[in-house]
């Protein structure tokens, strides 16, 4: 898709004003009455109005026959979107980024953000007609606690406790203050069962849709639940997923027809579908970057001219383009998006700098090669990447030995393990979120082993801190300090790339995860 | 009869060597069910609670015995990833694969017969040529290959059959045909030219024999000399091969499954081995190596009775 295209998207989602949108426009290139064409096709699909009824079929990557309802077990699309059919969260991440009530009607912090009072809605019925409060709150929240296999439980670590204030309030109590902690309670886990539920095979939720038939890995449909709760949600009378691996077996069904929505466009694929008539693009920049970390107590990283060599060594912008045909933006060592209102603007992009490299490599004094290990089980691409860093190094001077694992058994052999490893990131709702869970001194996957007592009290203060001025120096100061010492080489973020057919409606473009950040099932409807 | 009871007792011994060697295969693999589940969401703590869950701490040799002996009584144990009964899963998949390899057998096999006899019968000429020729075309490309071509003309272009096959279990028996159809004819496509040429070449072996001249010089017409006395005596070596092709299209036919998201046993083996969920390894790998000496078996036996001479054992 075309740059238009892409600030076309960013308009509709109010990322960027009206004006801001045809000021960029013209400055592309783009003539005056093919923008004023363009701005009317976003007001008028903001003012379309959701239709009720009918049925989206979705086809969607990230699916596995080992999947199940079990909501503790959720790593990938088809399961999170599913789950947003069949249940609701106690707060939503909207598309513009900002937390909004789901389950809870509103929330406030005390103690300087170290406890929170969220009160829940009332009268909210779950599919087996009981009605949701305060004890499902808990039970929900606590499944993912203690010792539990919850993919979860790493991001509800800071929760010292979970209780019961009335029958529709409950409290929070951190391990340390959180301004941002609503938007913990976004992660995708994080969704309302009723108290004591654990037969997993009929599934009861709040959500708008119930289960009719689940086949793992292969499909899934669900139907119109009762009344649902949402104002301006829940169109949907049927949905219909069928699991869908190949990417080019996806676009295929699209364009002809036989789906009406799908996740993951081949980035290589994207000019051709632009192309295919009846259907759209819709492109969500996001948090989402690759990462090459080195562990700097490790030698040789513990150099740090030796981690700005690496850094000066990498071609982003190559990356960028090769991985991913440039649907996505380069990255400047911090995990904050460009798209992050946290984004520190002000520190300079680092590109691609042989003569500064060779120097630092000089001043590091290694003479060995360094040994980058990869594997494709970490993204779709990643030895790919470690090539082109290798080879972009050995442009400054700078030997790089790539060794490619294999990808059974990398999240548990090698990714926190080895010293100058290839990962990825999927982004998270706060920037401070961001920061403490790959960063953090305690945090279990701090990759880069990351310890600096700087940016520990910067990143306490960002948390607790509720003055917008203030918290944005401190984020940016630790945006500064991981672009100049930390351990993370970050080329490149990637945009979120779906596809629809030109009748469905309220599929909007979001940065947290593909087919809006999984809401699809909630937010969709066909048009007539 | 007695043949018979020893191949099966042989193959059963084979089934149980093949179970040791999964087992082990899987267990020699790096990581574990675990660590293939949370991936990047896990900490030490959530991967001890789910491998304690699972029962992966134990040893594997216990592990290994429990499955056999649940195996014995067939009890083929549940999914570790799901919790779902293992044989409810597998049933529904391995009948989809057998509907396809049935299919495509149906259509194939005859039609590689037919048109390798006529290609014997027409030695050399321009009809053998150009059978030739397409065969050993949709033979060379790879299946996916072929698969999107078919798609990109039969689906998208002129949206005849449908691209994605996901049947269900209550699709009717047209329907399945209808959804099938793309796999189908991708599979056909790739087995026919092995088939074809054999049942070309054996026939041709048989015709230069002295019987054969006898018959040409009686003044029999070519087609009733090929047809009616060198394609019985041709038959042991076509057999075999229809037979390793049939066990092609149950097993081998992972690639096609996923271009199609057809649900058959392949993609549910591949998930199975890369989550390392053992016991449904065990069971999709046990049934691909019946298979495969069940359908050995069969054309051992049929080559048996083909031939007069070895049926009657002196």
């Amino acid at each position: 898709m075309s740059e238009v295209g892409y600030l076309k998207d960013r308009l509709q989602i109010g990322a960027i004003s009206r004006r801001e949108f045809i000021g960029r426009a013209a400055a592309l290139g783009v003539s005056s009455a093919l923008i004023s064409t363009m701005v009317a096709s976003v007001d008028a699909a903001a003012a379309e109005t959701a239709k009720k009824g009918g049925l989206l079929r979705l086809g969607l990557a990230g699916g596995s026959t080992t999947d199940s309802i079990d909501i503790t077990t959720y790593t990938d699309s088809v399961m999170i979107a599913i789950s947003r059919g069949l249940f609701n969260g106690i707060v939503e991440w909207g598309e513009d980024g900002k937390p909004k009530p789901e389950l809870a009607a509103s929330w406030e912090p005390k103690n300087s953000a170290t406890e929170w009072v969220f009160n829940l809605r009332k009268g909210i019925k779950f599919s087996d007609g009981k009605e949701f409060t305060a004890d499902d709150a808990v039970y929900s929240i606590n499944l993912h606690r203690g010792e539990s296999k919850s993919g979860g439980a790493g991001s509800m670590k800071g929760i010292a406790d979970v209780k019961k204030l009335d029958k529709y309030q409950i409290q929070i109590t951190l391990s340390a203050g959180d301004a941002d902690f609503p938007y913990v309670l976004t992660d995708y886990h994080v969704l309302m069962v009723p108290d004591g539920f654990k037969d997993w095979s009929k599934p009861i939720g709040t959500g708008s849709m119930v289960l009719e038939k689940f086949d793992p890995g292969v499909r899934c449909s669900l139907k119109k639940g009762g009344d649902y709760w949402k104002e301006g949600r829940g169109h949907l009378d049927a949905a219909e997923i069928t699991v869908i691996t190949d990417s080019t077996a996806r676009l295929n069904a699209l364009i002809s027809g036989q789906l009406d929505a799908i996740n993951r466009v081949d980035h290589k694929a994207v000019a051709l579908l632009a192309k295919a008539p009846k259907t759209e693009i819709v492109r969500a920049p996001g948090g989402w970057h690759t990462v090459m970390a080195m562990q700097i107590d490790k030698a040789p990283y513990n150099n740090p001219d030796l981690r700005l060599a690496l850094k000066y060594g990498t071609d982003r912008e190559q990356i960028l383009k090769s991985l991913f045909s440039g649907y996505g933006s380069v990255g400047n060592d911090h995990p904050i998006p460009p798209n992050d209102p946290y984004f520190n603007k002000d520190l300079p992009q680092r590109k691609h700098d042989p003569e500064r490299a060779a120097f630092h490599f000089k001043k590091a004094g290694v003479s060995e090669a360094v040994l980058l290990q990869a594997s494709d089980a970490a993204f779709n691409g990643a030895v790919d990447m470690g090539a082109l860093f290798q080879a972009s190094a050995n442009k400054a001077g700078v030997k790089v030995d790539l060794k490619k694992e294999p990808a059974d058994g990398f999240w548990d052999n090698v990714w926190l393990k080895g010293a100058f490893v290839e990962s990825y990131w999927a982004g998270r709702a706060a920037a401070t979120q961001m920061l403490s869970v790959c960063y953090g001194a305690g945090a279990p996957w701090n990759e880069t082993h990351w310890k600096n007592d700087k940016f520990e009290k910067l990143l306490a203060d960002a948390r607790s801190e509720t003055d917008e001025a203030k918290r944005k120096t401190y984020i940016w100061d630790m945006q500064a300090m991981l672009h100049e010492e930390g351990g993370a080489i970050i080329p490149a973020f990637r945009d979120w790339l779906d596809a629809h057919h030109d009748n469905v409606g309220g599929h909007t473009p979001h940065g947290g995860f593909d087919m809006d950040n999984g809401l699809i099932l909630d937010k969709a409807f066909i048009k007539a | 009869m007695k043949l018979v009871t020893q191949r099966l007792g042989l193959g059963i011994l084979t089934l149980f060597a093949a179970s040791v060697l999964i087992f082990a295969g899987t267990e020699i693999l790096p990581g574990d069910l675990a660590s293939a589940i949370l991936a990047n969401n896990a900490t030490p703590e959530n991967l001890a609670a789910l491998r304690l869950e699972l029962g992966l701490e134990r040893p594997a040799i216990l592990r290994f015995g429990e499955w056999l002996f649940g195996a014995l009584r067939g009890d083929f144990g549940h999914s570790l990833a799901n919790g779902r009964d293992v044989l409810e899963e597998v049933a529904p998949r391995f009948g989809n694969t057998m509907f396809l390899a049935a299919y495509a057998a149906v259509v194939a096999v005859p039609l590689a017969v037919v048109l390798g006899l006529m290609a014997a019968i027409r030695q050399g000429g321009i009809y053998d040529r150009l059978v030739n020729l397409f065969t050993l075309m949709t033979i060379s490309v790879p299946e996916y290959f072929l698969a999107y071509i078919l798609i990109k003309y039969l689906a998208v272009g002129l949206g005849w059959f449908p691209s994605l096959a996901n049947v269900s279990p209550d699709s009717s028996f047209g329907d399945r045909l209808y959804y099938a159809f793309l796999p189908m004819l991708t599979l056909v496509l790739v087995i026919v030219a092995h088939m074809m040429r054999m049942t070309r070449a054996s026939v041709l072996s048989v015709m230069a024999s002295p019987y054969i001249e006898m018959a040409i010089l009686k003044g029999l017409k070519k087609s009733r000399i090929v047809v009616r006395h060198a394609l019985p005596n041709a038959l042991a070596p076509i057999i075999s091969v229809i037979a390793l092709n049939l066990a092609y299209l149950i097993v081998g036919v992972v690639v096609v499954e996923a271009v199609f998201v057809y649900p058959g046993l392949g993609q549910l083996m591949v998930d199975a081995v890369s989550k390392h969920d053992v016991p449904m390894v065990q069971a999709c790998g046990l049934i691909f190596a019946a298979t495969f000496i069940l359908l050995n078996m069969t054309a051992d036996i049929l080559a048996i009775l083909s031939n007069p001479r070895l049926r009657q054992p002196r």
